[in-house]
């Protein structure tokens, strides 16, 4: 019977010690308060939307739904940090140029179009713009790996200079598309009742879930950021890694793009994708992941992601007022952070490892 | 012809001022005297100058905000620079950041090289006194627009500013006279402490603290954001509360509003179930307007070169120069106000 006791006290340990245990536990906090404040936080309807198509709605569909940039992001930025040992500050800028881009491209053509030609407009602007937004990402992935700037600093002047460049592209016209079509993709496709970025994200996490599987790419961007130069005598090109991780979040950035505009069908420069950025590095550090790169875990930032967007959710729920919101956004951040910090985690799991010491020797006296 | 005597009587004034201002500046009286301008005491006293042709053109030094900062600020920027070109007898350089600190370097700047009016619209309200002092010592006279800063009344010429509180003010008016039995309010705020959040907030704040039949059904800043507009709203809806007003104090905000109402098929609009406002008077927002879609868009004025060039031109009235700002009621808005005013 204490055997039992103590390797269930070993599991807790364990359970402690995972990195999906911190974000896990704040999502069930977040659940939990909002179903002792208001179960129905959590009823979904299938209700037809003014289009006439019928259409999940509710709290949860719109977190998942909202979040699904974030999330998206969130596996970008985790490779970044990991291999880079920092952190990419101008995704939300680069989102900006990303769908100015595709907007630009798919104002060029007519707006009455057939099918077939309209989905292959949408591809061609698609892949031009992930080409643009790679070669952006390998823009700050090159500072970073051959001239060796810290990723702040190297990320910093697109962050500057992105919003710009994006107005820029499209002469800082107020561009709207009237195609309804193209609107699919940030919200519903007739016919489909869930919103089509959760789709998008499903896809993303997939691809990159096979890429992980079936490449190096984990066990090269954990030792790059563990210590380049000895992963480097192993035959490692560090330089390489850390330009692939840049370029891999300039994809994600392109897809985030093209799930913003579509959303409204339009672009406010100075206002898409605001402070994203801040929200992914939270989502990577939600995550449990080390900032000063390493080790990794992918699925624990994803949640990260959910978990920032339930709560901004729930702050809407609970109309929080605006001149508050930031404010408790900060004290939940900083209880996170801190209970998510390796050291406060080793203490924790010193303690129960002390107090599972001691009762051994307690019951091997008792034995004697 | 009527053009080129404004343009020789304009030129003619600022010679004289210059004149009067700078006593070494060399030129040859040629025109006759001119009409005197609104500081014409120190100018009548020199002998009446005319400029010479080729430097007839009225230098001034347009500081402003990042054209990209929004879509106001876009039609602005190129409202100034369609007002301020050489034909209308002005040599303009600009500057833009979203910085106060770069802004003010550039004033420095500008008065070293010496124009003749400084146009400032400040990214902040703070600091601008001593180089004002700077533009004063050396002649050059400050004309603020868009934005007001703390500085004393006597260094500067004017300033043309749209009064948010009054839109606000506007807005509410004209949602009173809807006169619904009940007003149950989605409020979407912008930026926290911007003039114009402050401005458009405090009228219906008012508004609601004053009347019983008034209330805030959700008070939330989007940040001028169309995306987070729609989530609050999604919140709101989602919590299966009623409203029947969407109060949103931008264009892009009232959009990501509706497109929340759209999602949930809440019908939205004239003579439907919630009424939409919005500011700004976006093209695309008087559309909606035009088509039913909104109820009401409260215009900020972006158009004050107008302002600017006639207070050049003609001389200062009024220190503070509150600019005309409409409304748009989306039943009696016609194609040619979508035309004329959309930004």
């Amino acid at each position: 019977m204490t055997s039992s006791k103590i390797s269930a006290r070993g599991f807790f340990g364990k359970l402690v010690r995972n990195q999906l245990f911190i974000p896990l536990v704040a999502l069930l906090i977040l659940v939990a308060i909002n179903l002792f404040a208001d179960p129905t936080f959590f009823k979904i309807s299938l209700e037809p939307s003014s289009t006439g198509n019928l259409i999940l709605s509710g709290n949860l569909i719109s977190i998942i739904d909202n979040a699904s940039e974030l999330a998206i992001l969130a596996i970008g930025m985790t490779l970044v940090t990991s291999a880079s040992g920092g952190q990419d500050i101008s995704v939300g800028a680069t989102i900006a140029i990303a769908g100015s881009m595709i907007l630009r491209f798919v104002k060029m053509v007519s707006p009455d179009i057939s099918g077939g030609k309209f989905a292959a407009i949408i591809i061609l602007s698609f892949l031009a713009c992930v080409i643009v937004s790679a070669l952006f990402g390998a823009f700050n992935g090159a500072l970073v790996a051959f001239f060796k700037i810290q990723p702040m600093v190297a990320t910093l002047i697109l962050f500057t200079a992105g919003r710009s460049i994006a107005a820029w592209i499209n002469n800082n016209d107020n561009i709207s598309i009237n195609d309804t079509r193209f609107g699919y993709f940030g919200n519903f496709i007739p016919g489909i009742p869930v919103p089509t970025p959760v789709f998008i994200t499903a896809i993303c996490l997939i691809v990159i879930a096979l890429v992980l599987k079936f490449t190096n790419l984990r066990l090269y961007a954990q030792s790059v950021g563990i210590n380049a130069s000895s992963s480097r005598l192993n035959g490692i090109n560090p330089k390489l890694i850390k330009l692939l991780t840049f370029i891999i979040l300039g994809i994600c950035v392109a897809v985030c793009g093209f799930i913003k505009v579509s959303r409204t069908s339009s672009i406010t420069y100075s206002v898409i994708a605001n402070n994203i950025e801040m929200d992914a590095i939270l989502a990577v550090a939600l995550g449990g992941n080390n900032l000063g790169g390493g080790k990794f875990n992918l699925t624990a930032s994803v949640i990260g992601a959910y978990v920032i967007q339930f709560l901004t959710t729930t702050l809407f729920k609970f109309k929080v007022s605006s001149s508050e919101i930031s404010a408790y956004k900060a004290v939940v951040v900083i209880i996170l952070i801190f209970i998510s910090a390796p050291v406060i985690r080793n203490w924790i799991a010193d303690v129960r490892n002390k107090n599972l010491a001691s009762r051994k020797s307690k019951i091997g006296k008792e034995a004697n | 012809m009527k053009k080129f005597v404004k343009m020789l009587v304009s030129s003619a004034v600022i010679g004289a001022m210059a004149f009067g201002m700078c006593a070494c500046t060399q030129t040859t009286p040629t025109a006759a005297p001119t009409a005197a301008p609104t500081d014409g005491t120190t100018a009548a006293t020199e002998a009446p100058t005319d400029a010479p042709a080729a430097d007839g053109l009225i230098k001034v030094g347009i500081i402003n905000n990042d054209p990209n900062e929004s879509g106001y600020r876009t039609a602005n920027d190129r409202d100034m620079k369609e007002t301020f070109t050489e034909e209308n007898g002005y040599e303009a350089s600009f500057f833009y950041s979203l910085k106060n600190e770069d802004q003010i370097a550039a004033a420095q700047k500008f008065i070293q090289d010496e124009v003749d009016y400084l146009l400032i619209s400040a990214a902040g309200t703070s600091g601008w006194d001593g180089v004002l002092e700077q533009a004063q010592k050396a002649g050059i006279k400050v004309i603020l627009f868009d934005r007001t800063i703390d500085a004393d009344e006597s260094l500067y010429e004017a300033s043309i500013v749209s009064d948010m509180a009054k839109e606000g003010q506007q807005a509410v008016d004209w949602l009173a006279s809807q006169n619904l039995s009940e007003y149950k309010i989605v409020h979407i705020q912008g930026v926290m402490g911007s003039s114009a959040q402050i401005g458009r907030s405090g009228a219906l704040d008012d508004k609601v603290a004053a009347e019983a039949n008034w209330s805030i059904v959700t008070q939330q800043t989007a940040e001028w954001s169309e995306e987070t507009a729609q989530q609050i709203v999604q919140a709101v809806i989602d919590s299966g509360e009623t409203f029947n007003v969407i109060y949103a104090e931008n264009d892009n905000m009232a959009k990501g509003a509706v497109a929340a109402l759209d999602k949930a098929n809440i019908s939205h609009g004239v003579g439907k179930d919630v009424i939409v406002i919005g500011f700004d008077c976006n093209t695309w927002a008087l559309e909606e307007l035009l088509a039913g879609n909104w109820n009401y868009d409260g215009q900020c004025n972006p158009f004050q070169a107008a302002y600017i060039d006639n207070i050049i031109k003609n001389g200062v009235t009024e220190k503070v120069v509150i600019m005309d700002e409409k409304g748009f009621d989306a039943t009696t808005i016609t194609a040619d106000d979508v035309a004329n005013y959309g930004i």
